[in-house]
């Protein structure tokens, strides 16, 4: 067992976060949801629209675990103030996954409507965990503005690239005060123990998990992954050096006639 | 008229944020939905009701697959 994640005086045995967009049927979300031990899930908040089949919401109570509206496709505070506000009337949850997107080819943060929209929602009286930028000088800024956690991307979302910039992850990690979540860019297992092996407390996932072959199995290698991560961060990995250095004894080596 | 999630929507006679969603055949009663009338969210107990200015636009969301 490892320590459980602890955001905004609330704890979770699990540190996998999961997103669910990007699934053909909401039959393969319940399985993944089961498979990734998850215990937060994300939605988006979109206009009703009588003729959608089935609801996300109905998969999510059967098994058992807790929504995370986010704000998805949202382009400015304004904007991604009142969606929060309407996903808090529509879910009854205070919690928010903020997004604010500046542009729609790289679906990067816009750092000063996101920081806006943080402390508007903060003092509203959200738990804010906002999608940022991997920079660590933004991610202290949204600490400093009381949110609960920062959830730096890895790579741009559904890119699945991995964790482009692993100095600045180490830099917010270093810095920060509050829960660290990967959030955006993995593309399979061996990203998510990175981020974990790098300090983070959390991973966040959806299309290398919904848009996988399987994804149900990609859900559970992604819960391994993170598990083994933490362990390896709690181990302590070996200092990386620029020549090799031997681990069997230069002494008493054989020495065979000519 | 009326914009309901964009549409263009006759409702007669001052209609309440309930009528509204009766008129695009939305029980007010369905759960996990909200309600926003010029960008302002509108909480539930005002459906029955707060009535909705002609030209007016109205938001009708619910939560679906994303993130």
């Amino acid at each position: 067992m490892t320590a459980p994640l602890s955001i905004a005086g609330r704890e979770f045995g699990s540190r996998l976060l999961l997103g669910t967009g990007g699934f053909d049927r909401l039959q393969t979300l319940g399985e993944a949801i089961g498979a990734a031990h998850c215990e937060l899930v994300t939605v988006a908040m979109r206009r009703v629209d009588a003729a959608a089949p089935g609801s996300v919401l109905d998969v999510i109570s059967e098994c058992g675990v807790e929504v995370l509206p986010n704000t998805a496709g949202c382009f400015t505070a304004r904007d991604a103030v009142l969606t929060a506000q309407l996903a808090r009337e529509a879910l009854h949850t205070d919690w928010v996954k903020l997004e604010v997107i500046g542009d729609e080819r790289t679906l990067l943060p816009d750092a000063p409507e996101l920081l806006l929209a943080a402390e508007q929602l903060v003092d509203d009286g959200f738990v804010v965990l906002p999608y940022t930028n991997d920079d660590p000088v933004l991610a202290r800024r949204l600490e400093d503005a009381g949110c609960a956690v920062v959830m730096p991307l890895g790579s741009p979302i559904g890119s699945g690239m991995g964790i482009a910039n692993p100095a600045n992850l180490t830099l917010i990690v270093e810095q920060a005060g509050v829960p660290v979540i990967l959030d955006a860019g993995v593309g399979t297992a061996s990203d998510a123990a990175l981020a974990m092996e790098l300090g983070c407390d959390g991973v966040l996932c959806a299309s290398a998990i919904s848009r996988a072959a399987d994804p149900v199995a990609m859900a559970e290698a992604i819960r391994h992954a993170i598990h083994a991560g933490v362990l390896a961060r709690g181990a302590g990995r070996i200092a990386r050096r620029t020549h090799a250095r031997a681990s069997s004894p230069p002494q008493g080596v054989a020495e065979f006639a000519e | 008229m009326i914009y309901v999630n964009g549409q263009p929507t006759e409702i007669p006679d001052a209609p309440t944020i309930d009528d509204v969603l009766r008129s695009v055949d939305i029980d007010p009663a369905t759960a996990g939905i909200a309600v926003a009338v010029d960008a302002e969210v509108a909480r539930r107990g005002v459906w029955p009701t707060r009535t909705v200015p002609d030209g007016a636009r109205v938001e009708i969301v619910r939560a679906v697959q994303g993130g």
